[in-house]
């Protein structure tokens, strides 16, 4: 498959060059959310990131829980909306609310 | 995720066939769905209805969250003339994720040169189609003009359930396209379902303009229309 935003197909090209990656996904939205549920982010151990969770509000924060997560070996649940106390800094703009799940690939060359 | 289901998932995608995944949230636990894997009779049916739906979400099962994420097939799109608007309408189809097939007999129109970045085949709709048969997430586009060349495509598209089937011409054309394909035998409800003159209604003139105007209706279609 070719597509220029196959985002699962760029996931499974890292970890088979022996990049350390995690995949976040949207689990569920409310209101007006950017990216439909199913979207995904992926991410590498250095902070290089293809694909989109949302309209570029959030990719920073989720980029960031996606290091920490491939270095814990732990999934985690994310959500994100302007209700969030941390919507001062990576709120929507949109008024929607996401939830995203994180969790690292494993069983690749790298992976514990 | 485990990077066996991410290759699963791929090879699945590749091969044009549906597959779900679920994930027990609060565990991380993972499994791969297809129709032959053991999962409990709660979970299979919403996973059965997803699957018909190609909708991912989140179901709540004996106080447990399980996001189950559906992947269906990407959206097809044949095109039957290797024309000037044809030209124009590959790459932006490949621009939204289609898959494109690009099929004409005329050997002048089919050419390596015209279409140098798309699947070209230089033979008749009914040889190709015979191998590699259309199918419900797939949009027909017929745009040659020419009777000889379109009429089985479409009436293929037609059996097959495309989701979207579209084809050139005027009024008067596509009148004359209907009374041969009543004669022909074709149901004249299902025959409504061909979008003809082709595209959205958006005045386009130039070969360009009208590539924008079938994927514009192609997409409505796909989003907002049933996908039979």
């Amino acid at each position: 498959m070719e597509q220029h935003n196959d985002t699962l197909a760029v996931a499974q090209k890292w970890q088979l060059e022996g990049r350390d990656v995690a995949l976040a996904t949207v689990i569920e939205t409310w209101g007006s959310a950017p990216r439909p549920v199913g979207s995904h982010l992926v991410i590498d151990g250095e902070g290089n990131f293809e694909g989109s969770v949302s309209g570029g509000c959030v990719e920073g924060a989720v980029v960031f829980e996606a290091v920490e997560a491939i270095e814990t070996g732990q999934p985690k649940v994310l959500e994100f909306g302007v209700a969030d106390e941390t919507a001062w800094e990576v709120g929507l703009s949109c008024g929607g609310k996401i939830r995203v799940y994180v969790e690292p690939v494993t069983g690749g060359a790298h992976s514990a | 995720m485990d990077a066996r289901i991410l290759a699963d998932i791929n090879a699945a995608r590749q091969a044009r066939k549906a597959v779900a995944v679920a994930t027990d949230i609060a565990s991380g636990k993972q499994i791969l769905l297809n129709s032959d894997a053991q999962i409990a009779d709660g979970l299979r049916q919403h996973v059965e209805q997803r699957l018909k739906s190609g909708k991912s979400g989140v179901v709540t099962l004996h106080d447990k969250e399980t996001f189950i994420q559906v992947h269906v097939p990407s959206p097809r799109l044949v095109i039957i003339g290797a024309v000037h608007i044809s030209q124009a309408l590959v790459p932006m189809a490949q621009a939204c994720d289609f898959d494109v097939l690009v099929i004409d007999p005329r050997t002048a129109f089919a050419s390596a040169e015209r279409f140098p970045s798309v699947e070209l085949l230089a033979e008749w709709p009914q040889e190709v189609l015979d191998d590699r048969p259309l199918d419900a997430y797939t949009a027909l586009v017929a745009v040659t003009h020419d009777p000889k060349v379109d009429d089985f495509a479409l009436q293929s598209a037609l059996q097959r359930q495309c989701f979207y089937i579209g084809a050139l011409g005027s009024r008067k054309t596509h009148a004359k396209r209907l009374a041969r394909f009543s004669e022909a035998g074709i149901d004249a409800t299902a025959a409504q379902r061909i979008h003809a003159p082709i595209g959205l209604d958006i005045g386009g003139a130039s070969p360009a303009e009208i590539a924008v105007s079938i994927i514009g209706e192609i997409i409505a279609t796909l989003r907002k229309g049933p996908v039979v």
